[in-house]
């Protein structure tokens, strides 16, 4: 039996030696056998044990410490550690059954609070020589942020051995954060330290150099510099994230903004019912939805693509419709069009209220455009990122289709003199129908879009009808460019004045901007020049 | 014609008021001629927007300004009556306190907010009904007119002006009671706002005061001033070429059509009940426009004939068949402006014309 254990403790000795080489220089005797010092009476010894027990990369060390965890480690007479299991013990150094065990010849291995800390200490220890990577990292995470200087030797082990770049650089930052919190080390591996933590730049590097005030001024003034340089690239970002939110704000009021860019930027028509189209996109976004679940729920994920160009075309012929019916016995009467579209809102919402219900609808959010990203300081939601691509195409589309096809160049003439136009041979009232139906077809789009960050109820254009108004007569009427710059800036302003005055406050601030802006300048930002503006 | 039919609105809105207040107050409530106290209140509401009705046919009809705001300063009218009503309280609040309304006590506050002070003054309180609307349309008008903001981008910047409002009513921190308002009011120049004297009398007051607006109206509108202003309407500059600065006539007259509107709005309050930020919903001043639209457009009259007309058809409507007062209301606004362009009134007329 003795002989045994001899043999058994020079295995344990080469195995120690071979997985933990840095280690013998610190202590000989727990070199030799890892387990040795929990036998010990003393408290101190057992918590060194402990720390020495994790990073040796014994098999048994797991067992050993959740067995002191739990207090069920005993020592016997002749300084064996034993674990109680259910209804045996085990041998703690070889995880062998042992019989005829004397319970009353046994002690349990006593615990105090710097035991249990060690104890801690020890399984995060056990976990950074884990053969799984995602949980090297998480000990060491878990490192960095307890700091304390008793994980040192632990780290200086598992860095040894650490392959994995990322979760070296992490059992780095662990270890910076550590010395400096300790105040051990020299003074070059402080600064060391503080650069590292530099390198991190987050909430708990700042919080650490920020604690950093009694150390030698040489560190103290690099954790100084170090502090306001990440405050100067936390507003770096904080500011890029402003912009980010800002522009997917401007997407979203230009993507509701396109449509009466044509209708009352190039038409002149006054279309208060503009709001409606968007609503109908979204109630055909949500339409497309319910059917594709019933049909095909296998292409659930795609319902939103198809939803695209059938919110076009719905929107685009009820548009049609209102110019056929209403608006062409109105031109030339902007007061009186205003009304009646504004009678048409009414109509509609009451209309979709009775068919779908006054309660909101659920329009799901495919599993490709659900989740976020970081990019640096950056968080990018996709589906903020899906709109504002979405909105750059439809603009794309929109533009060219003014500037390239035969339709567009029809509209262009039409708007620009509806006399001479019709004079070439152009229809004009047809022409007037299809760009009414393309202003009203670009807002059902845009409805798709809201459908997936706003609720959709009969009151969803509502919402959009003044905001829209406003991007336009911003921009400068009749003017697609001044329409997107005037989208973003709105956009922008509003996110910017969000922290200042709140989210309220703020559209009222930009608002009464706004109406200012229109007295010093009627005609928008970029007013169109030349014999247009006679008419 | 214009002033007969004048002659018979005064007569008809004054003969009514005061007959349904003497049938309320003189019978008992069993007999068939008794009105009932909610009759009173509706005819009482419905002359209130008669008057916002009125003040806004003044700059529509008459100086070619659609206000899509109006209701804002009916609202702030409203809330200046509010005010004083709230402070009239006192202590018989949930909390009791003699200062403070209940929802600042509610919110905290430890001292009645700078303006409040003076709205336990109730001659105070009615000149800042009329005063405070003045004033946001003298700054508004002097701004909007000198930089000549017409047509339709008027209308829409009134429209952010009302909603701007609405969304600041809304807040808390700003002293109005946010989203619940002002309500709960007990008493009005010592009279209890339950009693029926008290509500008669508020039909009769809301009734003097749509008169007197309308006279003061048809008299601007009659005057010399009154053809400039219907000159810079129909042809603002060729008037301007003329010599005439378009701006202020347009000014004065946006000016007074606020005070008309904001003393409508503190008639209507204590008739009600109360006033909240809804009441700047810029849907309820768009149906301010329809009213006059149905009535017939720079007609005075007929804007009163349209605000009772539709609201009586909207108490109808949205009691027998609430789906459809929506479908109604938009196709008023849709029919009367193709088919009606000149209203009830007009309608009227030409008939009459027809026969003649």
């Amino acid at each position: 039996m003795t002989a045994l254990r001899h043999i058994l403790a020079v295995l344990l000795l080469a195995l120690a030696l071979i997985s933990a080489p840095a280690f013998e220089a610190r202590a000989d005797d727990d070199a030799a056998d890892p387990f040795a010092g929990l036998t010990s009476q003393s408290f101190d010894d057992v918590a060194q044990a402990l720390t020495a027990l994790a990073v040796s990369g014994n098999k048994q060390a797991g067992p050993t410490v959740t067995a002191l965890q739990n207090e069920a480690l005993f020592v016997t007479p002749d300084m064996a550690l034993l674990i109680k299991t259910d209804d045996s013990y085990v041998n703690a150094r070889t995880g062998e059954k042992v019989a005829d065990v004397n319970e009353d010849d046994l002690s349990p291995v006593r615990v105090n609070n710097a035991v249990r800390a060690a104890i801690e200490a020890a399984k995060g220890g056990l976990d950074l020589v884990s053969t799984d990577v995602a949980a090297r990292a998480h000990a060491a995470e878990q490192l960095f942020a307890s700091h304390d200087a008793a994980a040192l030797p632990l780290l200086a082990t598992a860095l040894i051995a650490e392959k994995d770049a990322g979760v070296r650089a992490i059992m780095l930052q662990a270890q910076a954060a550590a010395l400096l919190s300790s105040d051990t080390g020299t003074e070059a591996e402080q600064l060391a330290a503080i650069a590292t933590l530099r390198a991190r730049g987050d909430i708990e590097s700042k919080a650490l150099l920020g604690s950093l005030h009694d150390k030698s001024p040489a560190v103290a003034a690099a954790a100084a510099a170090a502090i306001s340089s990440l405050n100067q690239l936390e507003q770096i970002w904080g500011v890029a994230q402003g912009v980010f939110y800002g522009v997917s704000l401007g997407s979203v009021l230009l993507l509701a903004a396109a449509g009466l860019a044509i209708t009352f930027g190039v038409m002149g028509v006054i279309n208060m019912a503009h709001g409606e189209m968007v609503m109908l996109g979204a109630y055909t976004t949500y339409t497309v939805q319910s059917v594709i679940a019933s049909v095909a729920p296998q292409w659930a994920g795609l319902s939103i693509l198809l939803s695209v160009p059938l919110a076009f075309l719905v929107s685009g012929l009820v548009g049609v419709l209102i110019e056929r019916c209403m608006i062409r016995f109105l031109y030339g009467r902007p007061l009186e069009t205003l009304l009646a579209t504004w009678g048409l809102s009414l109509v509609l919402q009451q209309a979709i209220r009775s068919i779908f219900g006054s309660s909101n609808r659920d329009v799901l959010t495919p599993a490709w455009m659900a989740g976020a990203t970081r990019l640096g300081g950056l968080t990018i939601t996709y589906n903020r990122l899906y709109i504002i691509i979405f909105a750059v195409i439809v603009i794309a589309a929109l533009m060219a289709v003014l500037r390239y096809t035969a339709l567009g160049l029809r509209m262009r003439a039409v708007t620009q003199n509806r006399r001479m136009a019709a004079a070439m041979g152009i229809r004009t009232p047809w022409i007037d129908a299809l760009t009414f139906g393309l202003g009203s077809g670009v807002a059902g789009m845009a409805g798709v879009a809201l459908s997936q960050i706003d609720n959709v109820s009969p009151n969803l254009g509502q919402s959009y009808i003044i905001d829209s108004f406003m991007v336009v007569v911003f921009g400068g009427v009749g003017n697609l460019w001044g329409t997107v710059v005037s989208a973003m800036t709105l956009g922008i302003v509003n996110k910017f004045l969000e922290p200042f005055a709140g989210a309220v406050l703020g559209k009222i601030v930009v608002l009464v901007a706004l109406i200012l802006f229109i007295q010093r300048k009627p005609r928008g930002m970029f007013p169109l020049k030349g014999r247009a503006v006679e008419q | 014609m214009s002033r007969v039919s004048t002659s018979i609105c005064i007569l008809l809105v004054l003969g009514i008021a005061i007959g349904m207040a003497a049938l309320n107050l003189g019978t008992d409530a069993g007999s068939a001629a008794h009105v009932s106290t909610y009759w009173i209140s509706l005819v009482g509401k419905y002359l209130c927007f008669a008057i916002l009705a009125l003040a806004l046919d003044l700059v529509w009809g008459f100086a070619g300004i659609l206000s899509l705001g109006h209701a804002a300063f009916f609202a702030l009218g409203g809330y200046a009556m509010g005010m004083y009503l709230m402070r009239q309280i006192g202590t018989r609040g949930v909390y009791g306190n003699a200062i403070l309304p209940d929802f600042m006590v509610f919110l905290n506050y430890k001292e009645l907010p700078w303006f409040w002070h003076g709205f336990d003054n109730p001659a105070f309180a009615i000149l800042m009904a009329m005063l405070v609307p003045a004033v946001l349309a003298l700054i508004f008008g002097f701004f909007a007119f000198r930089s000549r903001v017409t047509g339709v981008y008027l209308s829409i910047i009134t429209q952010a002006l009302t909603f701007a409002l609405l969304l600041a009513f809304f807040r808390n921190d700003m002293g109005f009671g946010g989203n619940n308002g002002l309500t709960d009011f007990k008493d009005m120049f010592g009279y209890s706002l339950q009693s029926d004297a008290t509500r008669s009398g508020l039909l009769v007051a809301s009734a003097i005061f749509l008169v007197l607006c309308l006279l003061v109206a048809r008299y601007v509108v009659t005057s010399r001033f009154g053809q400039v202003l219907i000159a810079v309407r129909d042809t603002e500059s060729r008037t301007r070429f003329l010599g005439y600065r378009p701006e202020s006539y347009k000014l004065f007259v946006f000016v007074l059509s606020a005070i008309m509107a904001g003393i409508g709005g503190a008639l209507y309050v204590p008739q009600v009940g109360i006033i909240n930020p809804g009441e700047f919903a810029p849907a309820g001043s768009i149906e301010a426009v329809i009213w006059v639209a149905v009535g017939g457009r720079g007609t005075l009259v007929g804007a009163i004939l349209g605000a009772i007309l539709v609201n009586a058809g909207k108490t109808y409507l949205t009691g027998a068949f609430p789906e459809i007062w929506l479908f109604a209301l938009g196709a008023l606004f849709i029919l009367v402006t193709l088919l009606l362009p000149q209203g009830v009134l007009g309608l009227l007329q030409s008939m009459r014309g027809a026969k003649s």
